[in-house]
């Protein structure tokens, strides 16, 4: 949906006013189809909690964002896509390694390559992408450190992700990058079973449930649904920042780490990069801020325009005011899809957006705004590059 | 458990069947949530104040899975 005019940061301007009127209203897709679309934040939150709402997307009337979307998610099933209990199943496997006290624990490591590559930005000259040069290999560490990929793997690693975030590249030349990032992975499985890792390849190999090729899927699900996700966050966030000169200011001078984390927060808010909606389809029929979506009907959750719905954010919501209360945001999602790496998300955001611009205080775009492109067709909202200079 | 609410009791229930392990009652709470060895919540035992009250709603509010309910008593 058209995000301008205005703030390229702002909300399409349709949806703010369907959030004011309506908080449930039903939409035409691309595909002809109408699902409802749910905009308010209590609505959202039922919904989300619903277990009639599913996440199956082989049931017929669940909304895909494109055509692509839905070519792929038919063919995988994974544990986005599959309803309780097989869902509780599989995310049970795996949130040992995505517990606070793992992530915490990866804060001196994500500090350290933080620290390595703002001084490879500093001793390069005085400008840099943001993205391809911090954001996209910074998410890479935190990829590679809960799958427990190390050492020349994890360069190999980065190399592929770093091909796989980089926009524009044709679909062959994507569809191999998986393929070879899938040989990777595939070859990890095989080496975890004589010496298993760390992270979670290794402990899905010692549990010995899951056939080696699921145990390949799910490393390819994280990295798929993190890898991205969190490059976008800390490129956005940056943005956001240096558009909002006393918002940084504020970031710049703190030394607080209760201040920073509410700061992740209300960025995590505001920017709401999962912004093509939470895609559900009713199982039963149900009812939601009072009106009746049947069996069969698709639903499209929009939590960024929860996330700036009046009723539920002090102030402004269309504003970024970093020392907003809000905790209680759905960027992550809500129910029990709610995001699986989002204490690792946290951690790695709370060190990069503490640690850039006091060692670079002088950062800012080095183009205009205005000439900023983005990626409006990719699930996680994010810009192309972000070129830099201090 | 019971947290002292100032204006009296609450009471955590905790549904470890519906934790995600999402953390959010830990952030939300760290005095009175913490997650096991598999990443699913359990409630810890301590003396509560009434700040603790206002966290321990917070970490209810916060949680996906709606395994979190309070009872005043
Ligand atoms: C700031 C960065 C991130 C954002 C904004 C984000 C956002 C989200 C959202 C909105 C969902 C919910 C999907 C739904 O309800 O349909 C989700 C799910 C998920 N995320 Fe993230 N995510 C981020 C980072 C990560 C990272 C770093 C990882 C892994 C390392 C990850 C792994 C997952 C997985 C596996 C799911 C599916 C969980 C399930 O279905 O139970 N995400 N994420
Ligand atoms: S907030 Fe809820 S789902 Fe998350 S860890 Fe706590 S009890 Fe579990």
């Amino acid at each position: 949906m058209d995000r301008t005019p205005g703030c390229p940061l702002d909300l399409p301007v349709k949806l703010r006013e369907l959030a004011k009127t309506a908080p449930v209203s039903r939409v035409r897709i691309w595909d002809g189809s109408t699902p409802w679309l749910i905009t308010g934040y209590a609505e959202a939150r039922e919904v989300l909690t619903d277990p009639r709402a599913s996440s199956d997307q082989r049931l017929p009337g669940y909304t895909f964002a494109a055509p692509q979307a839905k070519a792929f998610h038919t063919r995988n099933r994974s544990m986005p896509t599959v309803d309780d209990p097989e869902h509780a199943y599989l995310r049970r496997m795996v949130t040992a390694d995505f517990s606070n006290r793992k992530a915490e624990a990866l804060r001196p490591v994500f500090q350290r390559t933080m620290d390595e590559l703002v001084d490879a930005m500093l001793a390069a000259g005085n400008t840099a992408d943001l993205f391809a040069d911090l954001a996209v290999p910074m998410s890479s560490k935190a990829i590679c450190e809960v799958l427990g990929v190390h050492h020349s793997e994890g360069e190999r690693f980065a190399a592929l992700g770093r091909i796989m975030a980089v926009p524009g590249s044709p679909d062959s030349v994507h569809a191999r990058v998986v393929e070879d990032m899938r040989a990777l992975l595939s070859s990890l499985v095989q080496q975890a079973h004589t010496d298993p890792s760390d992270g979670v390849i290794g402990h899905l190999v010692r549990a010995g449930e899951l056939p080696d090729e699921e145990i390949v899927a799910t490393a390819l699900l994280v990295m798929a649904a993190g890898h991205g996700a969190t490059a976008h966050m800390t490129t956005l966030g940056t943005m956001a920042l240096l558009t909002h000169p006393d918002q940084l200011e504020l970031v710049r001078e703190s030394r607080d780490p209760v201040f920073i984390a509410n700061a992740v927060e209300e960025l995590l808010r505001y920017l709401s990069v999962a912004h093509l909606g939470r895609r559900r389809v009713a199982k039963e029929d149900l009812e939601v801020g009072g009106v009746l979506i049947r069996k069969g009907e698709g639903i499209i959750v929009a939590t960024d325009t929860a996330n700036h719905d009046p009723r539920a954010f002090d102030g402004d919501p269309d504003a970024l005011d970093l020392h907003r209360d809000a905790r209680h945001h759905l960027a992550f999602g809500f129910g029990v899809h709610q995001c699986l790496g989002q204490q690792l998300s946290r951690v790695l955001l709370q060190v990069v957006y503490g640690t850039l611009y006091r060692r670079i205080p002088t950062l800012e775009l080095a183009i205009p705004v205005d000439q900023i492109s983005y990626k409006l067709d990719l699930a996680i909202y994010g810009v192309n590059e972000l070129p830099v200079k201090w | 458990m019971t947290v002292d609410a100032g204006r009296g009791f609450v009471r955590i229930n905790l549904d470890r069947e519906k934790c995600i392990g999402s953390g959010q009652c830990v952030l939300a709470a760290p005095d009175w949530f913490d997650q096991d060895e598999d990443g699913i919540a359990i409630v810890l035992e301590g003396t509560a104040s009434e700040e603790d009250s206002e966290d321990v709603h917070q970490a209810a509010y916060t949680c996906p899975a709606l395994a979190i309910s309070l009872d005043s008593e």
